[in-house]
């Protein structure tokens, strides 16, 4: 097949149900929600419904679960479009309505897209249909997880954890948290594992929710965990510390275009409004004239739209890299590094190009401002993918490269 | 004071001029080329006309969109992947090695261009099978890859390379039963015309859909004026398509053979692209006939947006140079005893060059894939544009960059690449795909 850069055919009507979603049930509450941080959507219940529904009919590509890799590798000349295309692009479409109730839907999180990546068969048929949330980020750490210090200790044939986790995403609402613990403080980051712990164990307390810059309906828990005992069949993926930091880290390469196609849905949402807005002022832009020939507005508008679009051709090819089971750490990176700072310059300059529009609360666009920012953030920072892009391409490893 | 001084400078330029002008022939070219402002007449050798036994046909002969794709794929055809290692070959073994040279003398090495026609067939695959080509559909994907490989061995020498199948490429997709039959069957011989495609005038804030140059109607044709700046070969060519405005009709293009009256060219030495020999096309009055129109209308539009691809992909092709030139130079150089790349400041900058060309690289392979599908591609082609402009520049500042004092000096090609990517921004014309 030649190079073809478009959304294929078979999305389309997948694509058509998020965008009805996003405009009908996402958007519609997307104020609501930020002005009642901390208040459950209850919106969400009936729509995660839909998706689990869509999720089972084998039309796949909704949600965080998407993200699972194909076991095997493509034929020669073969070309898949699988689940975790279809997932970008839902996921873009979707959080192009709200990306902070994208954030919390149930049954979706990332812990999802965790159990997804690295359970074995046992675990997730044992896991279907539970909603988990992820924590790694401790007080005293957060790019650097190997610097965790929660730990689990072998007890029979259970673990016991203790520790506090911060920020974890959806932690009070979600059914359960895989939880980024170390077997041996001594061993540094090939000792840490991913743990299962189901909401109500004992030892386990939400001790607080945040309040947030943006992405204000989704739910940001400090977690205490106090000799929490959970069975050692929650343990994901292998207890053998030689295999090592790598699993937990191939989460990252699956979660991390899904982070970026959040960031895409929500400053493409920004410039969809900003060039409304333009338009009705009477800048219309013209792709064949010299954007230095045009109204700075609209060079501007032109300059942002050029780098959205660079995000997202990167993005859909470390998603189509991982449905053909090709490594895409790099490509993930790059997709992660450059939506992640493209949708904060993207969403500031556009409430710049909508002046008191773009700045007041009658409209979204101060909204999806403070919301892009996290996107940044979470799931590896802006320097954390550099590093990795850095290290890819220079050939370096970890100690050479700090 | 100054006024003394300024003709003391015009009297010496012109004493130069006149000494330098008797120079033997072999060197007049590599004068005519370093030397900005002086002027000659058109070079054309050979009379173009329809080929006896071949005639005209009764309509244009076009090559067919490539059908509709259904599914998102970033891997190039097997032919692609020859045709992109062939042309990846002769860029690392017969332009890389040369283009420093090639970047002094303002000129391509002799036969170059001869050789590249034979080795790789650029204007071979663009043209249909009835003139003598090799061509069955559109494939400006296919163009984009030949033309990124070749950049990555030299933008200039690249530049030099397509600048005649622009004119070749144009001919097919727009010009009439007459004109292919009179031009076409000559751009698939070996020994093919040197052409070009003039668009780019030299006045600040150019717009190719505001014209200065001019074509009037006059009698059954045109009298076409004007000046075309930064024009690959110029001085060689002997076919040139100009870009002017019909006054009340709108832009087109108009084919004029060199030796045309009223065409001078003037050499236009320029920051960069230095290799593909720049010149000033200056058109006083010249004469055509009514069959010289070509791309009027909306085809005119396509003819800006598929220069511009081009221009994208030959950034795309340059800048993959510069961030494989700075990753063995980065690694290789050390400073407080250890690598330099073993720092953020330094690594990160790598990673950004990696980070932006990938995006470059994808909306210019978007923009390509869509016109071979007939797809609209007019937004696709500004984004990647937009890209080359931007990220290009900024790719070739820091490939300078991080090699500091040794990034400005001409031991490295890096200065050079910075000169050339400056002009992915700007230029229009020249290469089509």
């Amino acid at each position: 097949m030649p190079i073809n850069l478009e959304v294929p055919a078979k999305f389309r009507a997948l694509l058509k149900q998020s965008h009805d979603v996003a405009v009908e049930v996402l958007r519609a509450n997307s104020r609501k929600y930020d002005r009642a941080e901390h208040q459950y959507p209850i919106e969400l219940d009936l729509l995660a419904a839909v998706v689990d529904g869509l999720n089972d009919s084998g039309a796949g590509g909704t949600g965080a679960a998407g993200v699972r890799r194909a076991d095997a590798t493509p034929a020669r000349g073969e070309n898949r479009n699988g689940s975790n295309l279809a997932t970008v692009l839902s996921i873009l479409e979707a959080s192009w309505g709200d990306v902070a109730l994208v954030l919390s839907m149930p049954r979706q999180g990332l812990g999802n897209a965790a159990i997804a990546s690295v359970a074995d068969e046992e675990q997730r048929a044992r896991l279907a249909g539970v909603w988990a949330a992820m924590a790694i980020t401790e007080p005293g750490c957060g790019s650097d997880s190997a610097a965790i210090r929660t730990t689990a200790v072998k007890d029979g044939e259970d673990y016991i954890i203790n520790g506090e986790k911060i920020y974890v995403t959806s932690g009070q609402r979600a059914d359960a948290v895989v939880v980024w613990a170390s077997l041996d403080r001594s061993k540094g980051r090939a000792a840490i594992k991913s743990f299962v712990v189901e909401k109500g164990t004992p030892g386990m307390v939400v001790e607080r929710l945040e309040r947030k810059l943006g992405i204000r309906a989704s739910d940001t828990a400090t977690i205490r965990f106090t000799d929490c005992r959970v069975p050692a069949a929650n343990l994901l993926g292998s207890a053998d510390i030689e295999q090592g930091f790598a699993g937990a880290m191939q989460t990252f390469d699956n979660t991390r275009p899904l982070v970026a196609a959040m960031a895409l849905g929500v400053s493409k949402a920004a410039l969809d409004e900003t060039r409304r807005l333009l338009a009705e002022a009477g800048i219309e832009l013209d792709y064949d004239r010299p954007a230095l020939t045009q109204p700075a507005a609209a060079a501007t508008f032109l300059q942002l739209e050029a780098d959205w679009e660079a995000g997202y051709l990167t993005t859909l090819e470390a998603a189509w890299l991982a449905d053909n089971n090709q490594p895409n750490s790099l490509h993930a990176s790059m997709a992660k590094a450059k939506t992640g700072r493209c949708a904060t310059a993207i969403t500031l300059r556009c409430v710049q190009l909508a002046g008191a529009i773009g700045y007041s609360e009658h409209a979204l666009l101060e909204k999806w401002a403070r919301d892009a920012k996290i996107l940044d953030i979470f799931e590896g920072t802006q320097q954390i993918q550099q590093l990795i892009v850095a290290r890819r391409l220079l050939g370096k490893s970890s100690a050479e490269l700090k | 004071m100054a006024a003394g001084l300024a003709a003391l400078n015009r009297v010496a330029g012109v004493t130069a001029l006149d000494r330098l002008r008797v120079r033997r022939p072999v060197e007049r070219g590599v004068y005519q080329a370093t030397r900005a402002g002086f002027r000659t007449l058109g070079a054309a050798t050979r009379a173009f006309g329809v080929a006896s036994g071949r005639g005209v046909r009764p309509g244009p002969s076009r090559l067919p969109a490539a059908a509709e794709r259904s599914l998102f794929d970033l891997t190039p055809t097997e032919d692609q992947q020859l045709m992109r290692a062939a042309a990846a070959d002769f860029a690392a073994e017969q332009l890389r090695p040369v283009a420093a040279e090639a970047d002094a003398r303002c000129q391509p090495p002799e036969g170059l261009l001869r050789r590249a026609s034979a080795e790789l067939g650029v204007n071979h695959i663009a043209i249909p099978a009835e003139f003598g080509g090799g061509g069955t559909e559109r494939s400006v994907v296919s163009g984009v890859l030949v033309a990124e490989a070749l950049a990555h061995g030299d933008l200039g020498l690249a530049l030099a390379l397509l600048a005649p199948s622009a004119v070749a490429n144009a001919l097919v997709l727009w010009g009439s039963a007459e004109q292919q039959a009179r031009y076409l069957p000559a751009f698939a011989e070996a020994d093919a015309p040197g052409a070009a495609l003039a668009v780019l005038e030299p006045q600040p804030l150019f717009d190719p859909l505001a014209l200065q140059t001019r074509a009037v109607r006059s009698g059954a044709g045109f009298r076409l004026t004007g000046v075309k700046a930064l024009v690959p070969g110029a001085v060689a060519a002997e076919l040139f398509l100009i870009a002017a405005e019909v006054p009340g009709e709108g832009p087109a293009l108009f084919a004029i053979e060199s030796d045309s009256r009223g065409v001078q060219i003037e050499a236009e030495p320029a920051m960069g692209l230095r290799p593909a020999n720049l010149g000033r096309v200056v058109l006083d009055a010249v004469v055509l006939p009514a069959d010289s129109r070509l791309a009027a209308g909306p085809s005119y539009r396509d003819c800006i947006r598929l220069s511009r691809l081009g221009w994208a992909a030959l950034a795309v092709g340059t800048a993959q140079a510069v961030l494989d030139y700075v990753i063995a130079y980065v690694n290789q150089r050390y400073a407080f005893g250890e690598p330099i790349s073993n720092r953020q400041a330094v690594a990160f900058m790598v990673a950004d060059i990696g980070i932006e060309l990938e995006g470059l690289r994808l909306a210019t392979y978007r923009a390509a894939s869509r016109a071979e599908q007939g797809r609209s591609f007019g937004r696709e082609v500004a984004l990647a544009r937009t890209l080359a402009a931007e990220h290009g520049m900024r790719i070739g500042s820091d490939g300078v960059q991080l090699l500091g004092g040794h990034g400005f000096v001409k031991e490295h090609p890096v200065e050079r690449w910075y000169r050339d990517l400056r002009a992915a921004g700007l230029m229009e014309g020249a290469v089509l795909l």
